[in-house]
């Protein structure tokens, strides 16, 4: 288990570090030019012409060998400077890190239940092979699964919004905004329904998932498709092993071998794609923000895609590819507990 | 035969292929459907009518209404087509070509150059792939071009994978230890011998790809980094609509038409796609058969 462990946290950063190669190699695609605006304090500073602009190239170093440039970025990231965002008005790092709880809350809320949806749909069209409730399940993903999350999401918002009025676009309302930001609001993690429950404030609490339901809604169901199929071959395969057949056998219900005995076993593979998956839904979560303008990572990423603000681009990506790393590491390092086979190899 | 039979008792499946059917037309007779008008660029240049911002309902001259600024959606909607073909299986194809030559070989060659290129492969995965493609559009520009190229270079990593490890599983079969006792050439066997059985996987999982691929153009269209202003794109259209789709207080579905004909057309192609991978998918895999 230790070495296990231990050799997964050991290609930790090779990775990292072939991917910040990846993101230097993206932004060197530019010229330099283009990525003195990464180092320019003010707009005033490109304005002067092509000598000053000449001098600040020379001076930031912009046309030096690729290794001395990556070496001086890196050096630079590491310190937690990631460049200015003209679309924040922020340093990169402080936008992106003020941003991240309001992401991960929505990451959080829409992965979790769509995890044990999966898992439940899933095991019924195994256990009903091309019954109708199999039929009926794989109809109703493989529709999710081709939604794109903007049509689903801009439907969800004519329903639930302007129809239904239930789910509000944004992340609070007017008045929740002024509660939190008030004095005696204490912010302990930056996400909104956890600190409104850590402060008694039940209110806000809920104002918070009343934003939070149709973005979290559009996720689930766009992204159930692929974990449910999975989770349906496992339990077809697993329904198969003689140890299932032995229980039936015994004379146990069936319905005892099938949830108790084999479902527990076909969770195996969704466990290994959970991680992949979670990366995929964290995606998608730039589209949905930006639907229904709730304003963290996805919405600021997409804003800064459109305004061509480089710095924020760029800083984003190494951002989330970060916390993705860390998670799968998570997850790998789960997933031994889960099965034991895995310890041994 | 086999086929044939499989779809016969999946009537899903069988509306699946029929709708695919149903956009290679619409793809081909692009022009007749959607006559190009005078002044035009480029028939993806959708035509418009005036400069009004606010979207016009269907009528006599715009069937499917007109976006803001007076796209007309029908024109959008039939040519849009022709765009997710371009893009689905061009990118798709192009990924397919790498992914085979890298997974062939890193499977034959074994030793450090396959460890080097999986982890290559394990790298270019770490990376969110919608999110990888939105930074490389957004600092290429602007344009169909830089979406495949984007999308390219995101997506070529499962087949590598997928045909590695066939690779690696048929290398050991009889008739390829035969083939080699022959004399035949490196080349000779993973073109002739190998690539034909380990190819159908990849199949399904090209399949399945075709549809994401256009929803991931269509969705960095919808963001403003994708398609060019006013090109035949289906997520375009969709970004169009965004502004509107709420309606007026009173009135919500006055613009309907906005989303409603594109958004359509871009599931309906998608649905189309994963429903012939999924069949395709249920076909090969023993597995899915009754217990």
């Amino acid at each position: 288990m230790l070495n296990y462990a231990l050799r997964r946290l050991l290609m930790l950063p090779v990775v990292m570090f072939a991917l910040s190669l990846m993101i230097f190699a993206l932004q060197m695609s530019l010229t330099p030019t283009q990525r003195l605006a990464a180092y320019a304090p003010s707009p005033d500073y490109l304005k002067g012409g092509q000598e000053s602009i000449r001098r600040m190239i020379e001076q930031y170093g912009l046309n030096d060998p690729f290794y001395i440039q990556y070496g001086r970025w890196i050096g630079n990231v590491l310190s937690g400077n990631l460049g200015w965002s003209e679309t924040a008005r922020q340093p990169v790092g402080t936008a992106l890190s003020s941003l991240f709880p309001a992401t991960m809350e929505l990451v959080v809320l829409a992965f979790v239940p769509g995890l044990l949806l999966s898992i439940y749909l899933g095991s019924r069209a195994g256990i009903y092979l091309n019954k109708w409730p199999d039929h009926l399940i794989r109809f109703f993903t493989i529709v999710g699964w081709s939604f794109p999350v903007y049509v689903f999401g801009l439907l969800m918002l004519l329903i639930f919004y302007s129809v239904l009025d239930w789910f509000p676009p944004g992340r609070l309302s007017h008045w929740a905004q002024d509660v939190v930001t008030s004095n005696q609001f204490v912010r302990y993690t930056g996400a909104n329904t956890v600190d409104s429950l850590l402060n008694g404030n039940l209110p806000v609490f809920f104002d918070s998932l009343r934003h939070l339901a149709a973005p979290a809604i559009s996720l689930i169901y766009v992204n159930l498709a692929s974990m449910t199929r999975i989770m349906r071959t496992s339990m077809l395969e697993t329904l198969r092993q003689d140890y299932v057949r032995t229980a039936r056998a015994k004379g146990m219900l069936r319905r005892v071998v099938e949830l108790h005995h084999a479902r527990r076993n076909a969770l195996l593979p969704v466990a290994t794609i959970a991680g992949m998956e979670l990366a995929t839904m964290m995606g998608g979560v730039v589209i949905t923000e930006t639907i229904f303008d709730y304003a963290g990572l996805g919405q600021f990423s997409a804003k800064a895609a459109a305004n061509l603000d480089f710095p924020a681009i760029l800083g984003f990506g190494l951002y989330f590819v970060v916390v993705l790393v860390v998670m799968n590491l998570i997850v790998d390092l789960i997933y031994p507990l889960l099965d034991p086979r895995v310890k041994t190899k | 035969m086999k086929a044939l039979r499989y779809l016969l008792k999946n009537p899903v499946s069988l509306f699946g292929v029929l709708l695919l059917l149903a956009f290679v037309l619409i793809a081909i007779f692009a022009p007749v459907l959607a006559p190009t008008q005078e002044f035009q660029m480029s028939a993806y240049d959708t035509p418009r009518a005036g400069f009004l911002a606010t979207p016009q309902p269907p009528s006599a001259e715009a069937i499917f209404g007109t976006t803001e600024g007076q796209y007309d959606i029908y024109y959008g909607v039939i040519w849009g087509t022709r765009t997710a073909f371009k893009i689905g299986l061009g990118v798709v194809s192009i990924s397919l070509l790498i992914g085979t030559i890298i997974g062939a070989v890193a499977a034959f060659y074994g030793g450090l150059l396959d460890e080097f290129l999986m982890r290559v492969v394990d790298v270019f995965m770490a990376v969110p792939f919608f999110i990888a493609a939105m930074m490389l559009v957004a600092l290429m520009g602007k344009g169909v071009i830089p979406v495949f190229i984007a999308l390219t270079t995101f997506g070529w990593m499962p087949y590598a994978r997928v045909i590695r490890s066939e690779i690696l599983r048929l290398r050991e079969m009889d008739y390829v230890h035969a083939a080699r006792a022959y004399g035949a050439s490196d080349m000779r066997l993973i073109v002739l011998h190998i690539l034909p059985n380990a190819i159908f996987p990849v199949l399904v999982l090209a399949t399945m790809a075709t549809g994401s691929m256009v929803l991931t153009a269509s969705a960095l269209s919808f963001l403003g980094v994708g398609a060019e202003e006013g090109y035949a794109d289906w997520g375009q259209f969709i970004a169009y609509s965004r502004n509107w789709i709420i309606g007026q207080s009173g009135n919500p579905f006055q613009y309907w038409y906005t989303l409603a004909f594109p958004g359509a057309a871009i599931f309906l192609f998608v649905l189309s796609w994963n429903l012939v991978g999924d069949a395709l998918r249920d076909m090969l895999d023993p597995r899915h058969q009754a217990h």
